[in-house]
């Protein structure tokens, strides 16, 4: 996992409420045995029509917005738990992912691998919304370690679980820390019965 | 003091506390299946790591398989490849798998149970959503990613926030035509898609505890779909007797001894929730979806709301105001892990014994294992099936994703027994809406919407 801090850029508007994880990833397209290639997939079915042509309608096909933050409705990732979708979007290069509202399984799998979901209130994300549309070229600056994003005229502190800081300070993942506890997990499972 | 049933058995499975608020839980069951696993068996060798407790992993294919022709090796390439990347796996880390044409093969959230591998208690996950379906027998079971699947190989544990705790009373006598899937589809609608995100629900009341353990995994099963990370059920006799005879069950003093002990797993008087919701059965009708998820659903009989979102309706090709009854319907899926069970298959043959389908309604009942397939068989629901014109089809996810070939074709409505009804989720720009086994028979029937309790005795 890539350690993230510091990040400064700009960002891609999806005013949709509950962006489920069938949108961010089709499921015909969870038949690879690898994380890679996903992100050409993200939001396949919105953003190509039928015949595979970009839809213009769709903001990932508007070249006046881009960069490494998804700004979305509330609610984003339900559904189902594929970990596709945090590939998808880390693989297009998303870094950061904002919304009024994230549902549980998807914001493990992003701090799992190396996104930051932030979550601001309804009133914050709206103003977010409009600074985009106002401005394209609107530039957000990340400081994870003092939990801030500003840009846009806005100061927003956000609140992080500070175990999932330090990982994604130092990129660093729950797997090396469990295979540490080994002799802890035996003795756990020597005093447990079960059926 | 005073315990839910979820802190009872999550109190027993913390193997230590981590800072930052956080608990290493013990996983004693560890379901995964040929989707969701690749990449974690890629990081287990990629680090040089062992599985930690083999023995606790069981595997199934059932997302990519057809479900005709079995035995003939799978079509589509890239499927293919993802299940034979399965067999490898399971054949290099010693892996009991119940793999395509294994007699014991099914949808991974049907056969636990089924073989009594789902047992009271438990801590169980799976790389997939739906693992709260075993939270019907009194576990704590939830979905989790690929990265999670992975630490819980290489360590049989995961380090978890807990989650908060909802109870939902459902108290009262349900309706005829009103089954367990009508009882969670209501739910849901009342709590919408994130009404239960950052809870672990337990279902509770006299409606409930009617219920047999089919319908209490349809109710479980679909816990998610308001955002909960899992639902249970405390177990009783209903949960015992089920259990007691199953391959992987106890036997002997070992099952008086876990009796005893499943016995205790219940909500103490007293008990606190961090929210309590209840609601009366008698108040349940047959619901169906009108929108793209589980949460925008209505009674059968009402229209649909004028505040939703022009985005669904227009993929649904539906208007505010509109009553769904007498809507031509194109297809009819039974199946998937939340109805494709044996009562859920001898329900919908019980209703259309005798009547044939619509001639414009193509209609699929695919059981959830080949348990049940052959159960079914030996029923002689096959033959039922077969005169009324439905195709009975070999097990597996089928119809309920748009990953295997059984696809509905775009813009047409499917009425499914399965738990979402997102956009495409049948297959790019198909219609599903989400009901019970019944009302999906009802539709086969008619080719169209009804209200299926003006058709029961
Ligand atoms: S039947 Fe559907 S919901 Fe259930 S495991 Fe298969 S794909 Fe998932």
């Amino acid at each position: 996992m890539e350690p993230i801090n510091q990040l400064v850029t700009t960002a891609v508007p999806m005013p949709i409420e509950h962006i489920d994880t069938d949108q961010i990833i089709p499921a015909r397209f969870l038949k690879a045995v690898t994380r890679d290639g996903f992100g050409q997939n993200l939001f396949r079915d919105w953003r190509y029509d039928k015949s595979d042509t970009p839809n213009p309608d769709f903001v990932l096909n508007n070249s006046i917005y881009s960069g490494q933050i998804l700004v979305a409705g509330k609610n984003f990732g339900c559904g189902s738990s594929r970990e596709h979708a945090a590939w998808a979007l880390a693989d297009y290069g998303f870094r950061i992912v904002i919304s009024s509202f994230f549902a549980d399984i998807f914001k493990g799998n992003a701090l799992n691998n190396g996104i930051v979901p932030i979550v601001v209130d309804d009133a914050t994300l709206n103003q977010i919304f409009e600074a985009i549309e106002s401005d394209p070229n609107t530039t957000f600056e990340l400081d994870l370690q003092g939990q801030t994003l500003k840009g846009g005229g806005l100061a927003i502190n956000f609140d992080i679980d500070a175990y999932k800081k330090e990982c994604l300070l130092n990129g660093q993942d729950d797997i090396d820390y469990l295979v540490s506890l080994k002799e802890e997990i035996k003795q756990f499972e020597e005093r447990q019965t079960i059926y | 003091m005073s315990k839910t049933l979820f802190d009872k058995i999550w109190d027993s499975h913390v193997v230590k506390e981590v800072p930052g608020n956080r608990q290493v839980l013990y996983i004693d069951r560890h379901f995964i299946h040929e989707v969701t696993s690749p990449q974690a068996f890629a990081g287990i060798k990629q680090r040089g790591l062992e599985l930690f407790r083999k023995e606790k992993i069981v595997a199934t294919a059932d997302h990519n398989i057809p479900t005709i022709d079995q035995h003939l090796p799978i079509k589509e390439e890239l499927s293919r490849k993802q299940v034979d990347t399965l067999i490898e796996n399971c054949e290099e880390f010693n892996i009991p798998l119940f793999g395509m044409g294994h007699e014991k093969q099914g949808i991974v959230h049907v056969i636990g149970p089924e073989q009594g591998i789902t047992k009271p208690g438990m801590t169980i996950v799976c790389g997939d959503s739906h693992t709260s379906t075993h939270g019907a027998f009194g576990t704590i079971a939830f979905g989790i990613g690929t990265s999670q699947v992975e630490q819980v190989m290489a360590s049989q544990c995961l380090i978890l926030t807990r989650p908060k705790t909802m109870r939902i009373t459902v108290d009262g006598k349900l309706g005829s035509g009103v089954s367990a899937k009508d009882i969670i589809l209501y739910i849901i609608s009342q709590l919408t898609t994130s009404g239960g995100t950052g809870y672990f629900v337990e279902y509770a009341g006299s409606a409930i505890k009617s219920l047999s353990m089919e319908a209490r995994m349809t109710i479980c099963n679909m816990s998610i779909e308001m955002g909960a990370r899992g639902g249970m059920i405390a177990p009783d006799q209903t949960t015992f007797d089920y259990v007691q005879g199953r391959e992987h069950a106890p036997t002997g003093d070992d099952w008086d001894a876990a009796v005893a002990y499943w016995s205790t797993l219940n909500t103490d008087d007293g008990a606190v929730f961090d929210m309590e919701l209840k609601y009366s059965a008698e108040d349940i009708t047959p619901m169906i979806t009108y929108g793209t998820n589980p949460g925008m659903a209505i009674p059968v009989n009402e229209v649909v709301p004028e505040e939703v979102s022009e985005k669904a309706l227009s993929y649904m090709g539906l208007n505010p105001g509109e009553i769904l009854i007498g809507k031509d319907i194109q297809h009819v899926f039974i199946g998937s892990c939340t109805n494709s069970r044996i009562e859920d298959l001898r329900e919908v043959a019980d209703f259309v014994k005798g009547k044939h389908r619509c001639a414009t309604t193509k209609v699929m009942v695919v059981p959830g294992s080949k348990a049940v397939e052959a159960q079914a068989i030996e029923e002689g629901l096959d033959v039922v099936f077969k005169s009324a014109g439905f195709e009975l089809r070999s097990p597996g996810c089928s119809a309920c994703l748009g990953m295997n070939e059984d696809k509905i074709p775009a813009g047409e409505y499917c009425v499914s027994t399965s738990n979402r009804n997102f956009e495409g989720r049948q297959g790019p720009g198909a219609r599903t809406i989400l009901a019970s086994p019944l009302t999906a028979a009802a539709a086969a029937i008619y080719g169209k919407i009804v209200d299926v309790r003006q058709y029961i005795n």
